[in-house]
């Protein structure tokens, strides 16, 4: 009944079905909706990125980069961030096999190693401040601590959500819901592992060798 | 104990003191006494006729795009009398304050109601009228049952209420920016700024903006993955084409905004020196990272305006739209080149020769799709049989008012007649020029246009055709003059001008003012006349204005599932080849349909916001922390909610479509 | 071109009759604003071609396609046209390539920055001329005038000879102002810490009225000045009556006047402290204070030093050729 036979606008015969009466499910649009929001937060990062280019290097008579920052510390810190991504990179691997144990405890390895990426960073800020180079010092400072700030701020919030997604597992076991929701943070944690990698070179390094 | 106290009460109260409330302004009195009587009116009226439970589980928990369209409208059309209010005190100011006369508002009252006036009439009313429209229709142009994220959908506009109520906030408890609408530093800065009004903008607009940011990923989430079977990119309605490029860029350029803002707030809050004169800052970056969001905004507004006025000429010609596929490239094109230009917002500022010069350029190369734009209206006009109903009559005063902003538009994009040109009236007539007589106009023509289909009677044509004319004569009165004060060299935001001379002019663009009011008041009569005389304006069919697009083949309004089965598009105008098809509604075969449930998390989220954003305004940190924690806890507690969906029974789904066909 | 210019002039003529009135604008007394204006009026007569009978054809066409109209020809599934479609965005490219190429010349032409190379329509600057150099400092809420060379300071007035180059330097003490004398020139931007240039020159004497084109805070609508353009004579003998008007402008006297106060009547200083104006400009004035422009380097020198260190643009962050 859905099919009919009408004269169209050329006086020819033709047969058009204007409904489908077999049920139509849209795709699935939360992954691409997902990174949707990765790309405008993205550009978050890249306004912080350009407001540090412009400001980069004004001292205001205060530390330097290459006088305030330490790159070892950031060496382990970024080791730690990269690996974590492998092993949420694991994590997704058990995941598809549904095997819920081993990707539980590939996903608390993740997070031990974000927090302890965290736990570096924090110590780095706690340091600088305590030798006068708070981001109150200078414009250069300012966007260093935001720059870099926000990207912890971040890894942060993934590791908040890491738990609530544990707890989640643990509940209802890998359903498709939490499927979707860990490939989500899946996206979210490797999105920042790039992120920091412009962080890393863009702050870091570059500023060491200036 | 005593050295305790204050301390106790900073960590509650913060800087909020009883001197924050203007009591001893009669103007903001009397305007509190008036919002709190008609405030306690409406709430009243609610509660005597016992609408909470209706209202709480129909609409504000609401996951129904088409709700939360009307919603988004209602806000709007409630922040334009806000918004309008402050640009008939600001005309009436400058109507009279010469010479020795200063006229009836102190420089701290009218430089918030300038500010006021701006963001309250882009980010409150432009804004959240663009979403409600594109809510609305977008999702039945497109043949689907909703929005991609119809939970997000909710909670995106009780952000866009979150902020526009912290906004109004200041008008009672502190005081708004006095910084002009885009609050620039270092006058934003805590050093030339240092009570709360700067930081109520901030926040207000950082809530409402990730309301706006997750809006714009919904819909083009929906766009992109749930049009109906068969409509390509190429058959999609040019309404839903403007929407999706509206909405690329606001998740392109919000953020922007979100980081400027960000910035702004650590400047304040934390002691950073992102703009400061001092500490290595840099003010320039901010206008131009202000802009870099600005622009784009400008697009975001009139492209969905666009959209409109293309439905409505096609529509009302009885004619297919004239050249499709130039007008979907030409939407394309500018929103890519509106990324180019931003700029132009300030070539005084000495960025050189060629860098004005590329940037001016970059600005007039976007008349050219937009002038292909004018020109297909016009052809699609031609060889049709117009018929003029107030949304067509809207569409002509557009092509006219818009020509003529365009113009004066180029004219200021080239820089060195910005020199002289830019900051002035003729800046302001320009804007208002395009924004009034492009977005505004747009909207007016959107609403009367799609009223019918969202409550199944139509507007009243006599009031909307007095609302129409009053507006239209009156934009020209208030905005022409502005056009001549500019090239007499008068600068924006002046509260007192020396030049008596001057002074005609300013009070016919304050009578000019006047006629807009009357516009306005017709408006609300025009709603007040059709829900009253709803039965002889009711439209049984579905169809008043013989659509094109598949929103018109639903009833009016339509079912809460919008489409019984899922159309099947061959053409861009579907529904008028169904129509010419002679395709009837199938009254059988029904199936259960899918559908998300309501959920009250939006308005929780929402109300902690606001509790947030006060708090901090106020520097009430320990409000801040809790609400701050609490709205984490909320959000998080509804990821535990796995019960999101239910069914409409086949039988239901029976009955409402027999409802239909029978009458 | 010049066919042009002449309709633009007519209808200029034509507004002005219909209005009655008289706008700084259209009639200016600088070279640069006299550009500036021709410029206006050629854009926008480039633009009235296509923008008049746009407007004419789509009310001609809503009237005569009007449904009651059953004359008119009907054509509901017309909806493409190779010749009208080219012709839609051929008309607007061929304007805008016009104006493009009018915007490009006039953009470096007419760059605030560049020193002036005419005084007036036929009239070439001398090689040896020396402008006037005036450094101008934006405060709350009003106007300082230092002019270097004559050693005098000035609050909320201005005077230049007639047909002699001024060359400013802007800055600002807190927030940002725009400069502008309608009459004279466009405006520029005067910011904290940064310095903009304004090049232009007077082609007749007379009072002019100047302000700040960008709001600034509460006593902005008061930041207004004159501007007197002068023969020579008249310019030398304000310039000794502003000499005689009184103190020295020294770094003390300026953080008095720097305070924020509104309707500053006129006052003179006969003498300014040597390297004032860099200071201000470096963000240096109060003791103690680092100039910006020493701080940015590795070796911080003293403040004095670097208040006296000429390179002002050092303060200025931003590149300009």
């Amino acid at each position: 009944m859905t099919t009919m036979t009408v004269s169209g606008g050329s006086g020819a015969e033709e047969t058009l079905r204007f409904h489908v009466t077999e049920g139509h499910h849209p795709e699935n649009a939360t992954l691409l909706g997902f990174w949707l929001y990765l790309m405008s937060d993205c550009l978050i990062f890249a306004c912080l990125f350009a407001t540090y280019g412009v400001l980069g290097r004004e001292y205001a008579g205060g530390p330097s980069a290459a006088e305030v920052l330490e790159l070892p510390i950031v060496a382990v810190n970024t080791t730690l961030l990269l690996f974590s991504s492998i092993t949420y990179g694991f994590a997704v691997l058990e995941m598809q096999q549904n095997r819920r144990g081993p990707m539980v405890a590939w996903l608390v390895v993740t997070w031990l190693l974000g927090a302890g990426f965290i736990t570096l960073e924090l110590t780095e800020f706690a340091h600088l401040i305590s030798i006068g180079a708070g981001p109150q010092r200078s414009a250069f400072l300012s966007s260093f601590f935001t720059l870099v700030g926000t990207h912890g701020l971040h890894v942060t919030c993934g590791l908040i959500w890491m738990i609530v997604l544990l707890v989640q597992v643990g509940k209802k076991g890998l359903i498709a819901a939490n499927k979707r929701r860990l490939m989500c943070l899946s996206m979210f944690w490797h999105f920042l592992d790039v992120v920091w990698v412009g962080v890393f070179s863009f702050v870091y390094l570059m500023g060491k060798l200036s | 104990m005593t050295l305790q106290y204050p301390d106790l009460a900073k960590l509650i109260f913060g800087r909020l003191t009883w001197e924050s409330i203007p009591y001893h302004e009669p103007i903001l009195i009397v305007t509190f006494i008036g919002v709190a009587i008609a405030g306690i009116a409406v709430l009243g009226l609610v509660t005597y006729f016992k609408l909470w439970g209706y209202l709480w589980r129909e609409w504000f928990t609401s996951v129904d795009h088409k709700k939360i369209g009307i919603m988004y409208i209602v806000l709007s059309l409630v922040m334009l009398l806000r918004g309008f209010a402050d640009a008939l005190m600001m005309r009436a100011q400058q109507a009279v304050a010469f010479g020795p006369h200063e006229g009836y508002l102190p420089a701290e009252h009218y430089d918030q109601i300038f500010t006021a006036h701006g963001t309250i009439m882009i980010f409150f009313v432009a804004m959240p009228m663009i979403t409600g429209l594109i809510n609305y229709v977008m999702p039945l142009q497109i043949g689907s049952r909703d929005v991609a994220f119809p939970f997000l959908n909710n909670f995106s506009f009780w952000m866009t209420v979150s902020g526009a109520l912290l906004v109004m906030t200041s008008l009672f408890i502190g005081e708004f920016a006095r910084t002009g609408w885009l609050a620039y530093p270092p006058l934003s800065e805590l050093s030339s700024s240092p009570d709360s009004g700067v930081d109520y903008w901030i926040w207000g607009l950082q809530i409402a903006g990730v309301g706006t940011t997750l809006s714009g990923i919904n819909m083009i989430a929906t766009i992109v993955k749930m049009r109906a079977p068969g409509m390509t990119m190429m058959k999609m309605p040019i309404f839903t084409w403007t929407a999706l490029c509206a909405n690329v860029l606001i998740v392109a350029a919000f953020p922007v905004l979100t980081a400027t803002l960000a910035l702004l707030a650590l400047d304040r809050y934390a002691g950073t020196h992102f703009f400061t004169a001092d500490g290595g800052g840099n003010m320039m970056m901010y206008i131009n990272l202000i802009w870099v969001w600005g622009h784009p905004e400008v697009y975001i507004l009139v492209l969905p305006a666009f959209g409109v006025f293309s439905e409505v000429t096609s529509t009302f010609s009885r004619k297919r739209l004239f050249g499709y596929a130039s007008m979907v490239y030409a939407t394309v094109v500018i929103t890519v080149l509106s990324y180019l230009v931003w700029l132009h917002h300030f070539f005084t500022m000495g960025s050189g020769a060629s860098v004005n010069a590329f940037f001016g350029i970059t600005t007039m190369i976007i008349s050219i799709p937009t002038g292909a734009k004018i020109f297909n209206w016009m052809f699609t006009m031609y060889r049709g049989r117009i018929v003029f109903d107030v949304p067509m009559l809207w569409v002509v005063a557009f092509i006219v008012t818009f020509a003529i902003g365009g113009m004066t538009g180029v004219l200021l994009a080239v820089p060195p007649a910005d020199f002289s040109l830019h900051n002035s009236l003729f800046l302001i007539a320009h804007f208002h020029n395009v924004i009034i007589g492009g977005v505004l106009f747009g909207m007016f023509a959107g609403i009367n246009y799609w009223f019918p289909k969202a409550f199944g009677f139509r507007l009243d044509p006599f009031w909307g055709k007095v609302s129409f004319w009053f507006w239209v004569v009156g934009f020209y009165f208030a905005f022409m003059p502005l056009y001549l004060l500019g090239l007499m060299g008068v600068t924006r935001r002046l509260r007192h001008i020396d030049d008596p001379s001057l002074q005609i002019w300013f009070e016919i663009a304050a009578f000019g003012a006047v006629l807009i009011l009357l516009g306005i008041a017709a408006m609300i009569v025009q709603f007040a006349v059709s829900i009253l005389r709803r039965d002889k304006l009711r439209d049984a069919t579905g169809d008043l204005w013989h659509g094109r697009t598949l929103e018109w083949s639903t009833s009016s309004p339509p079912p809460p599932y919008n489409f019984a089965f899922t159309p099947q598009v061959h053409d861009v105008d579907t529904w008028w080849q169904m129509k010419q098809h002679n395709w009837r509604r199938p009254v059988e075969g029904f199936v259960p349909i899918h559908m998300p449930k309501n959920t009250g998390t939006g308005v929780y989220l929402s109300v902690l916001s606001f509790i947030f954003g006060f708090a901090i305004v106020w520097y009430m940190w320990l409000i801040a922390a809790v609400s701050f924690v609490a709205l984490l806890a909320v959000a998080i507690h509804h990821t535990f909610n796995y019960d999101r969906d239910y069914y409409i029974p086949a039988d239901e789904v029976r009955r409402v479509e027999a409802a239909h066909a029978g009458a | 071109m010049s066919m042009k210019a002449l309709r633009g002039l007519l209808l200029l003529a034509l507004v002005l009759a219909l209005t009655g009135c008289h706008t700084v604008l259209m009639s200016p007394s600088g070279d640069l604003a006299l550009q500036q204006r021709n410029l206006i009026i050629i854009a926008l007569v480039l633009m009235l071609l296509i923008v008049v009978p746009v407007i004419i054809t789509a009310l001609v066409f809503a009237w005569h396609y009007r449904a009651s109209n059953q004359k008119a020809h009907y054509d509901p599934e017309w909806d493409h046209s190779t010749i009208v479609e080219l012709m839609i965005w051929s008309a607007p490219l061929l304007i805008i390539i016009a104006l493009g190429a009018v915007t490009w010349v006039s953009s470096h032409k007419l760059d605030p920055y560049r020193p002036l190379d005419r005084l007036g329509p036929g009239r070439v600057v001398a090689v040896d001329t020396k402008p006037l150099e005036v450094d101008v400092v934006a405060l709350d809420w009003k106007w300082l005038f230092i002019y270097p060379e004559q050693n005098v300071a000035v609050v909320n007035e201005l005077a230049a000879p007639v047909d002699r180059p001024i060359h400013f330097n802007l800055t600002a003490s807190t927030v940002m102002n725009s400069f502008f004398i309608p009459a004279l020139a466009g405006q520029i931007y005067a910011m904290p810490g940064m310095q903009t240039t304004l090049q232009a020159v007077i082609n007749k004497p007379g009072d002019y009225w100047g302000f700040s084109a960008n709001y600034s805070g509460a006593g902005f609508s008061y930041m207004n000045f004159t501007f007197h353009g002068m023969s020579e004579d008249d310019f030398a003998k304000w310039v000794a009556h502003a000499k005689s008007g009184g103190g020295t402008l020294d770094h003390a006297e300026y953080t008095k006047l720097e305070a924020p106060s509104q309707r500053e009547p006129v006052r003179y200083y006969g003498s300014v402290a040597p390297g004032l104006y860099a200071s201000i400009l470096n963000r240096c004035v109060q003791p103690g204070a680092g100039c910006m422009n020493m701080l940015r380097m590795s070796e911080p020198p003293s403040g004095a030093e670097a208040a006296a260190s000429s390179d002002n643009h050092a303060a200025m962050p931003m590149a300009h050729p």
